[in-house]
């Protein structure tokens, strides 16, 4: 039998190694991103050259800025996303709505078919739709990029659940009141749904200002090119092996989005566990 | 409302979801499984109904295989291990270690970042002769060793990135169940004098089951959708050691141009994702039953 004080000095002794263990994988795991940031921010000269005189320098950054058209892509990423995401919230919120508050002929069939794109994504579906975005005729537009996924599973199956929480009672209250079905989406459902399309939408442009295979296929000139693209003609291409311009242009693409971040790392966290409980 | 304005009134409201989700999910689902029992026109041949040779094709095809196999492994290789290390991380960061929000902004980072960005990362962090883990390497003394550009040491070398992407993406999860775990169980078993791994081992892990059981589907899900690092470090190489999957169909698609060819590919990608579909419902189903 152990003692009191022989279990108080093996706990103590447990919580340490952990601690110690937790920061090890911490260090481990910032140490690639710490090593991009050395190279950026300073001379080629000293990319793996560790030392505290190393001098500081933004010259990586305006190389890269000026080696390819990165204000354009910038521009068309926010495009993107901001177009996705505004579709996703009309179209998710119509259907979620009618999921989750209507009773009609096939809803079960019809929802089950809405849950199979969350296993066959567009992301595997790159042939079929690049034969579709041709017949279209709209190959190697921002529209292109963005148009499979606009109706999203996953965003139907997230507010449906949230709608079904929200009381009956208030439901049954606008009606009497006479708002019209719509009326009472806009009144009652979306205000109470607000922490979940916040969830819903970080979760969303997180995707795709980072989504990179189907905008690789579908576009093919400076004018549609997301920043992912951009980046990997860039580096592929245009540069050689310089690495620290790399570097520079690899974080200048990751930029914004860490930054926000950084700056809303709470709201983040929560939003993909929201997202995720489900 | 009457019935029939009710059921009409709900159809027109799925209509624009329903309308794209049948043009860029069902139908290119059912149509690729049409164009793959036809030829590729090139030039001047037209399309003729070839009946299963893609698929014969399929099957003498070594690199399908390679490709295949490769995917399995890189699966094998890197679902256990990021889902383990989650749950450890869920674990620290929910406990009360010093540098709480530091731990947890480490972890986490590398989930926002584009796997592109991330993968060029890696691919300097690699450069042999030059890249950091040479010259850590190089202290102890060890030869030089190009981890991307060997058979052996290249998708191992890839999974490491996955690993280190995904850990903190399913951590959050992890963090996301526990937190929502009363504190009064720690606190019972506590009283009742049970160890800490005791209590982990029978009550915490059980109760994690579900999460496990989500983590594990997207895990899988992930494995053989996500091949944006593979375009970036090593174009499938070197010898096809890195073709996956969905990798292999890209080339075959965009590089060949032979898309009668990937779609045959696309579908047996298809059918390994309709079985996961399959295994998530039946569990889902019983997720609910006792909710």
């Amino acid at each position: 039998m152990r003692t009191a004080t022989g279990v108080q000095a093996s706990y103590r002794i447990s919580r340490s190694l952990e601690a110690i263990g937790a920061w090890v994988l911490g260090i481990l795991w910032v140490m690639p991103l710490l090593y991009a940031f050395w190279t950026a921010f300073h001379p080629p000269a000293y990319s793996t050259h560790f030392t505290l005189s190393a001098p500081l320098t933004l010259q990586n950054f305006a190389k890269a800025w000026q080696a390819a058209p990165f204000a354009r892509y910038f521009v068309n990423t926010v495009i993107l996303v901001t177009m996705v995401l505004a579709a996703q919230l009309v179209l998710v919120t119509l259907a979620a709505y009618a999921f989750a508050c209507f009773r009609f002929p096939g809803r079960d069939v019809a929802f089950a078919l809405v849950l199979v794109q969350l296993m066959i994504m567009p992301d595997v579906l790159i042939v079929e739709n690049y034969r579709t975005m041709t017949a279209l005729g709209i190959k190697d537009t921002i529209l292109s990029i963005g148009l499979p996924y606009m109706a999203s599973a996953f965003g139907i199956f997230l507010l449906r659940q949230t709608f079904k929480t929200v009381p009956r009672e208030l439901d049954e209250a606008a009606r009497v009141e006479g708002c019209s079905p719509l009326q009472t989406l806009w009144k009652v459902y979306v205000p109470l749904a607000r922490p979940t399309y916040i969830a819903y939408a970080l979760v969303s442009i997180s995707y795709h200002w980072n989504n990179f295979l189907w905008p690789l296929i579908i576009t093919n000139s400076v004018e549609s090119r997301p920043v992912t693209v951009g980046l990997q003609v860039f580096s592929a291409t245009d540069q050689g092996i310089d690495w620290s311009i790399i570097s520079a242009a690899t974080l200048m693409t990751t930029g914004p989005l860490l930054l926000a971040f950084l700056l809303f790392q709470r709201q983040f966290v929560q939003s993909f566990m929201r997202a995720g409980i489900r | 409302m009457t019935r029939t304005r009710e059921w009409l009134y709900a159809w027109l409201l799925l209509l624009p979801a329903a309308t794209l989700l049948a043009l860029f999910t069902h139908y290119p689902a059912v149509a690729n499984l049409w164009h793959s029992f036809y030829s590729t026109p090139r030039g001047s041949r037209p399309v003729t109904f070839i009946g299963l040779d893609n698929y014969r094709a399929l099957i003498d095809d070594p690199i399908f295989w390679q490709a295949l196999s490769n995917n399995l492994w890189y699966a094998i290789g890197t679902i256990p291990l990021s889902i383990a290390l989650a749950l450890l991380m869920a674990v620290w960061v929910n406990g009360h270690l010093p540098g709480r929000g530091f731990l947890r902004l480490a972890y986490f980072t590398p989930t926002v970042l584009p796997m592109i960005a991330v993968a060029n990362i890696w691919l300097f962090f690699y450069t042999p002769g030059y890249g950091l883990l040479e010259q850590v390497t190089g202290l102890f003394g060890l030869p030089s060793h190009n981890w991307l550009g060997s058979r052996s040491t290249a998708l191992p070398a890839l999974m490491v990135v996955t690993v280190w992407k995904e850990a903190g993406f399913f951590m959050i999860f992890y963090l996301a169940a526990l937190q929502s775990m009363s504190p009064h169980l720690a606190d019972v078993a506590a009283i009742e004098g049970a160890s800490r791994s005791y209590f982990f081992r029978r009550v915490t892990l059980p109760l994690l089951m579900p999460t496990t059981l989500f983590v594990l589907i997207n895990a899988v899900i992930n494995a053989f959708r996500v091949v944006d690092h593979i375009v970036v470090m090593t174009r499938g190489g070197p010898d096809n050691a890195t073709a996956l999957l969905l990798y292999y169909i890209f080339e075959i698609g965009f590089r060949f141009w032979d898309s009668s060819y990937a779609a045959a590919l696309t579908m047996v990608l298809l059918t390994l994702l309709g079985a996961a579909a399959i295994l998530q419902f039946a569990f889902l189903e019983r997720r609910t039953h006792y909710q």
